[in-house]
């Protein structure tokens, strides 16, 4: 699967695989999205939460 | 096995799927629930938590308040959550992992802690040239500084104390251990160490964080390696944890325990499946 970034417009690859709430980076421009739904052969992205100050392992 | 195991995650990270792909293969009945979209209801039933949630979660959030948060909701519903709220608490929060360690006498670096710009500034004099300067939430290296000397401590710790930040000026100082260009990340499931890896810290850091550009390899297990790592997951209440340490001239130093250990690096260094050996933990924690 494929899709465009919303900011820079490259095209990104989507694994197989792939699950909601996982992050798609873009290869470009480097912006994150977070995978919102999957329908089908379709995929929803939406602008990924961005780094919190207590973000960590 | 087929008890009903929900996982709570606010971000999608390989270790998560390693876990959904290790339920699927072990035919356990599992939901997943984005911590983002939750609305949790003060009054709700202990019942009706558990009808929603089951009798067992994994929290996997990688924000330390809202998963430890969470944690603490379903804890008082009566449900059972990994890790549980005070390991969470304890964990993410280096300020209280130190004190957790020395009070179980598990040899951690020197640290001292204070409260204002101008404490922070003489506490640094005190433990001397360079000293590192961490925040005490967060991770990934992030923040964490070296003071090299007088001009820069008083430069960082203003420039600190002068940020926004919830806990900014609470000021965590620890001593410069004097160790090879490396510290050992173990990981641990209850009271098995799945395995060890060193983190070379790159060229141009001397931080040994993997987001930082470390590199890694295999750690030989050893008896005492082993020994230390279990002590110190027992001091915060155990769990699924990644027990950092260093080697210094004294021997091994816990200096960190990571609650939503990410372990994708050190599965190549083990002959075990973490994710799979995480759902059985999870599995039995809910049977006790």
């Amino acid at each position: 699967m494929e899709q465009k970034c919303q900011d820079c417009d490259a095209t990104m690859k989507i694994l197989d695989d792939v699950v909601v709430g996982e992050i798609i980076s873009c290869p470009d421009c480097g912006n994150e999205f977070e995978v919102s739904k999957i329908d089908s052969n379709n995929v929803t992205l939406s602008p990924a939460e961005s780094v919190g100050e207590d973000w960590g392992e | 096995m087929n008890n009903r195991i929900s996982i709570i995650y606010d971000r999608v990270r390989w270790e998560e799927k390693e876990i959904f792909k290790a339920l699927e293969h072990k035919n356990i009945q599992f939901s997943k629930f984005d911590a983002k979209t939750l609305v949790l209801h003060s009054d709700d039933s202990v019942q009706s938590i558990q009808d929603v949630y089951g009798n067992s979660i994994l929290q996997r959030c990688i924000s330390h308040y809202r998963g430890m948060l969470i944690a603490h909701y379903l804890e008082s519903k009566n449900c059972s959550v990994v890790n549980n709220s005070s390991t969470s608490r304890t964990c993410g929060n280096k300020f209280l992992s130190t004190l957790a360690f020395e009070k179980a006498g598990i040899a951690t670096p020197l640290t001292l802690f204070s409260f204002s710009d101008k404490s922070a500034v003489n506490s640094v004099a005190s433990l001397g040239y360079p000293s590192v300067l961490k925040p005490i939430v967060g991770s990934w290296g992030r923040g964490v500084v070296k003071l090299n000397d007088m001009d820069s401590a008083k430069a960082l710790i203003e420039m600190r104390y002068n940020d926004d930040g919830l806990l900014s000026k609470i000021f965590y100082i620890q001593q410069h251990v004097n160790r090879p260009p490396r510290d050992i990340r173990t990981v641990v499931v209850g009271n098995e160490v799945l395995g060890a890896e060193y983190r070379y810290s790159s060229n141009d850091d001397w931080r040994t964080n993997l987001s930082l550009g470390a590199k890694i390899e295999n750690c030989p297990m050893t008896k005492e390696l082993e020994d230390v790592v279990i002590k110190a997951s027992e001091s915060v209440g155990g769990g699924i944890l990644g027990v950092d340490l260093m080697e210094s001239d004294d021997g091994l130093l816990v200096h960190e325990i990571n609650n939503n250990v990410e372990f994708k690096g050190i599965s190549k260094f083990t002959n075990d499946n973490i994710a799979h050996k995480i759902v059985d933990y999870i599995d039995t924690v809910s049977k006790r």
